[in-house]
């Protein structure tokens, strides 16, 4: 089997239950998410175990299409993080359906499969043309998604906003893109890698179209100064999309620009220096303009938002230190482990969310006041999240920073190191602020309500806290996408392998 | 399992027991008790090579590139500075009465962080296990601080952003320092072999010493080196007892305990730079003499204490920075009876606190007729803190003062016809340190305990199972004051090798 078919099958899945939605009345939310979720599930399994190689795909697909180890772990994530959206769907629906259309929740069940898909293909993306469609088929759901729960005023807003940007966005990339084939002659990542390399390439075309193909998919992993939409676009939207943004859609934006950045920033690239440039200094900005205002909000929904912010700007530092120094590992292999330690503490941060609201509590710092009396196993958990977010040790947040921090060292970036380093530690204030509430006495807090949690919120929520301090203490796990560099420059952009 | 990682897993799990309902004072004094009884064990039966070579190792490797594991092991110096953690955790929590769930919590992360740092070879858990301490600290000033909810919190933001900060300078001069360590492309994080890696194949001077700065910084943050003190002193005021107990006694030298350990074997040559060793020199004088005249200025005995925490950091710093076995050998020491005087110092304080309700020394006063035994334990801690004969930090002082104007030479055959250097000039003014020392205990113990209570204000002795951490934590600076040899002996090995690193 191979692995478009399992995405193909994930698409047709997709289309099947949104016509069952529109047209069978009958089928209650839970079957539908019970299907959603088991087609996603058994995607994931078949991807681990009996999915070919790339001699595997279809001859048509080859020409679009490659499986290095890159691809399949963004792939693999790609689904992970749809599984659990469409669970926080499930979880959310009882107060969600108040601000949906006739109390729907059917095409949120749908949509991540559509998101899904456009993240694996993406994922894969051996040129731009390919990228750009599988961008557009995740932009694309996402519009509806973020605005679904349109009876909320902020929702609506939301929606307003993710879609003009959105579309702007895209506009730029597009163009970017043009500049970028007028510049090398080739839509594919090789060819634009090799054109850079060569002689005779015009410098200054290249540069031009590569700003702005950074500045459309800067746009998607909100790196400032093009963040602006984030808090509010996750303030509005509802939990599970706003979580799917945090986590999915940041780490689709991430695979894209690890393939552009190795084609415009390859060895010998006229445009390298520029580029990795572009990249630090976006990414030294992008901490402070996370973590600074992230100190000032009262909403750990919004706070959550200019976390996410935060944690792109460190992706970006690893992103921009490429080439093998003593370090030695490849930086795209650094994203691609920082993103892996981010899905758990972020889905745990919008998990905590989901389980207040559905206890009539709502997303305020305020709100967080003594759940550590009333739930010491939620408050453990949360705490566990959050001290993960702010980086702490014995946390496998940590690790993502640790190896920031060394690859910066090793580039004699000190400036952006003292960026990072302001940046973590103005993190400790925000991220503790939440870990302070749980822990503070509730009195005077009205509602204050013993706090229950769903069977299946505890077991998700122990399992992805078990997960942030298990591969804190013991990240073997995660070794394989620590590729040294020299390994990775010789599969750089499209040898063939399974894993 | 290997016996140093069950020690280290044992608090950490009595803490997540007490966490989810477990009778919290019995298990946590439980393990507490067992973790004392199984580290003195550990440290009899120790025997110290030649080379320093650590025994009980054992390693897990949990990443190959990086290469990280959870690698444990102790030698003389990490079992004395274990045995001091588990003493000032039993007292800690066996002080500790009638107290919510959260105080016993927190002892016991710390005292895990403590060990974990301790006796991990790696310097990845070596700094990660300090870390552990953070939130339970923070947590435990912000809501059960000794002060008004404001300040409190303020002291509690202050501390946590200080210490957060100094460990991510830290974290970078590790980077830096694996980094330059590291060959083709593989960073190696184990202690051991950093040091062979570091006798075998150094790194540039000029290097080691910015290494070694950023190092200092780092450290030096976490063990409240002047300039960067003034977190430390309103964190142990206003902490909770077992709190500041734990954190002044404890924690806090695990800055000197890095810079023995890490950054005197791996950067010798940054160490002996003279400009970085002439900040060094400044800036521990700033410790003993400008924070020992703010401590001679303090009003209430919770500031004073705190601040004389601060100050003898300064002659732990000197010991460091002569870098002679005697002196290396006296900074240990001190550390442990540092650590021992100012957790029962500060044990003392809470239980005035709890029946006086005031610490302000002008309003006691005479309390020594109606609480011998507490005068009498006062004294061995301040008299101790002095440096008085006969009590452990006295062995230690001394040791750091020969130790350091010996520079290197035998200090027998020294010749003042030779020229004092800085390091000289500055043994001379850290004496007066112990003037400083003995104005304000003496006076703090003069306006406490004698004189006429007239005050109004009563106190009474602790009961007899109340005195056993009290009795027992001044036993411990008695015996070790009497008889160093005890500890010494643990540490031939280990400094020597330490010392011959950073000879001249």
């Amino acid at each position: 089997m191979s692995v478009f078919t399992i995405e193909a099958g994930l698409a047709l899945l997709g289309l099947f239950l949104l016509l069952l939605d529109a047209f069978a009345p009958g089928v209650s939310r839970r079957t539908l998410g019970i299907l959603s979720m088991a087609g996603v599930g058994l995607a994931l399994v078949l991807l681990v175990t009996v999915a070919g190689g790339e001699e595997a795909l279809p001859a048509f697909v080859k020409p679009f299409q490659q499986l290095d180890a890159l691809a399949m772990f963004y792939k693999g994530f790609a689904l992970v993080i749809t599984l659990l959206v469409l669970w926080l769907v499930l979880e959310c629906a009882p107060y969600m359906t108040r601000f949906t259309l006739e109390g729907r929740v059917g095409e949120m069940l749908s949509l991540p499969l559509f998101v899904c898909v456009g993240m694996m293909w993406m994922a894969g993306a051996k040129d731009l043309v390919t990228v750009f469609v599988a961008l557009e088929l995740v932009t694309v759901s996402f519009y509806v998604l973020v605005g679904y729960t349109r009876k909320s005023a902020m929702a609506l807003e939301a929606g307003v906003k993710y879609l003009i940007l959105g579309a702007i966005s895209t506009g730029v990339l597009v163009f970017g893109i043009a500049w970028v084939y007028g510049a090398t002659g080739s839509l594919e990542f090789e060819g634009i890698r090799q054109a850079a390399a060569a002689e005779g390439t015009n410098r200054t075309i290249l540069l031009f179209g590569a700003a702005f193909l950074l500045a459309g998919l800067g746009f998607k992993v909100a790196a400032a100064p093009f963040q602006m939409w984030v808090p509010d676009v996750y303030q509005g939207a509802s939990m599970p999309v706003a979580a799917f943004l945090s986590v999915g859609s940041k780490a689709a934006g991430f695979a894209v620009l690890s393939r552009v950045v190795a084609a415009l920033a390859g060895e010998g690239s006229a445009v390298r220096g520029e580029v990795l440039a572009a990249l630090i200094a976006a990414g030294s900005v992008t901490v402070l303009v996370g973590s600074l205002p992230a100190i000032f909000q009262t909403s750990v929904k919004r706070l959550l938002g200019y976390s996410s912010i935060s944690h792109a700007g460190f992706l970006l530092l690893a992103l921009g230190c490429q080439g093998a120094g003593r370090f030695g590992l490849d930086a795209n292999g650094v994203v691609a482990f920082y993103l892996a330690t981010y899905l758990p503490m972020t889905v745990l941060g919008f998990l905590a969310l989901a389980v207040l609201r559905r206890n009539g509590r709502g997303e305020e710092l305020e709100d967080f006041r003594g759940l550590g009396r009333r739930s010491p196993m939620l408050a453990l958990v949360v705490t566990l999240a959050f001290a993960s977010l702010a980086g702490l040790p014995l946390t496998v947040g940590f690790l993502g920073k640790m190896l920031v921090v060394l690859t910066l060292v090793d580039q004699g970036q000190w400036v952006a190191l003292a960026f990072a380093i302001l940046a973590a530690a103005v993190g400790f204030y925000y991220y503790f602020r939440v870990i302070l509430a749980m822990y503070s006495s509730d009195e005077g807090v009205p509602e204050a309500a013993p706090v229950r949690v769903s069977l299946a919120a505890r077991v998700v929520g122990v399992g992805l806290a078990v997960a942030v301090v298990l591969l804190g203490v013991y990240p073997r796990p995660l070794q394989p996408m620590l590729r040294e560099a020299s390994q990775a420059e010789n599969s750089a952009v499209s040898a063939p392998s399974g894993h | 399992m290997s016996s140093l990682e069950i020690i280290i897993l044992l608090p950490l799990l009595a803490a997540l027991a007490v966490g989810l309902g477990a009778p919290a004072r019995a298990t946590s004094l439980t393990a507490a008790l067992v973790n004392l009884v199984w580290v003195i064990a550990l440290a009899v039966k120790y025997q110290p090579g030649e080379m320093g070579e650590l025994a009980y190792v054992h390693k897990r490797i949990i990443l190959e590139n990086p290469a990280l594991a959870l690698g444990v092991g102790a030698d003389g110096v990490s079992l004395i500075m274990a045995l001091l953690t588990v003493v000032v955790t039993v007292a800690a929590i066996w002080q500790t009465v009638d107290k919510p769930a959260m105080y016993y919590v927190a002892s016991l992360l710390i005292s895990a962080g403590a060990l974990g740092a301790f006796l991990s070879t790696d310097l990845f858990f070596i700094y990660a296990f300090h870390e552990l301490a953070l939130i339970p600290t923070f947590l435990m000033i912000a809501l059960h601080g000794r002060a008004e909810k404001e300040k409190r919190l303020a002291v509690a933001w202050k501390t946590t952003i200080y210490l957060g900060a100094g460990s991510l300078v830290l974290l970078a001069g590790l980077a830096w320092l694996v980094l330059e360590y590291s060959q083709a492309g593989k960073m190696e994080f184990d202690l051991t072999a950093l040091r062979a890696m570091a006798q075998n194949s150094p790194i540039s001077a000029d290097k080691q010493a910015w290494i070694y700065l950023v190092l200092l910084i780092g450290f030096g943050t976490l063990v409240s080196l002047f300039p960067f003190h003034s977190w430390a002193a309103p964190a142990y005021a206003t902490a909770p007892t077992p709190v500041a107990m734990l954190h002044a006694g404890v924690l806090k030298k695990f800055g000197l305990y890095g810079l023995l350990r890490i950054a005197l074997p791996l950067l010798p040559q940054g160490a002996l730079t003279p400009w970085i060793m002439k900040l060094l020199l400044a800036a521990l004088l700033g410790n003993i003499l400008v924070i020992g005249l703010v401590t001679i200025n303090q009003k209430r005995l919770d500031d004073m204490l705190a601040n004389s925490s601060v100050m003898h950091m300064g002659y732990i710093f000197l010991g460091l920075a002569a870098g002679t076995e005697i002196a290396l050998k006296g900074s240990v020491l001190l550390m442990f009876g540092h650590g021992i005087s100012i957790a029962l110092l500060f044990a003392l304080c809470g239980r005035m606190r709890n029946q006086l309700g005031t610490l302000e020394m002008d309003r006691l006063g005479g309390l020594g007729s109606h609480a011998p035994l507490l005068m009498l334990v006062f004294g061995f801690g301040a008299f101790a803190s002095i440096g008085l004969p006969g009590l452990a930090n006295f062995a230690g002082e001394i040791m750091v003062f020969l130790g350091s104007f010996a520079n290197g030479n035998e200090w027998t055959t020294f010749h003042v016809a030779q020229g004092l250097t800085p390091l000289h000039w500055t043994v001379v003014a850290a004496l007066w340190g112990v003037v400083i020392s003995a104005v304000y205990m003496l006076r703090a113990f003069r306006k406490i305990f004698q004189g006429s209570a007239n005050s109004g204000l009563f106190m009474s002795d602790p009961s007899s199972s109340q005195s056993v951490p009290l009795v027992g934590m001044a036993a411990v600076l008695l015996v070790v004051g009497c008889a160093p040899s005890l500890l010494l002996s643990l540490m031939n090995g280990p400094l020597a090798v330490v010392a011959a690193a950073v000879a001249r």
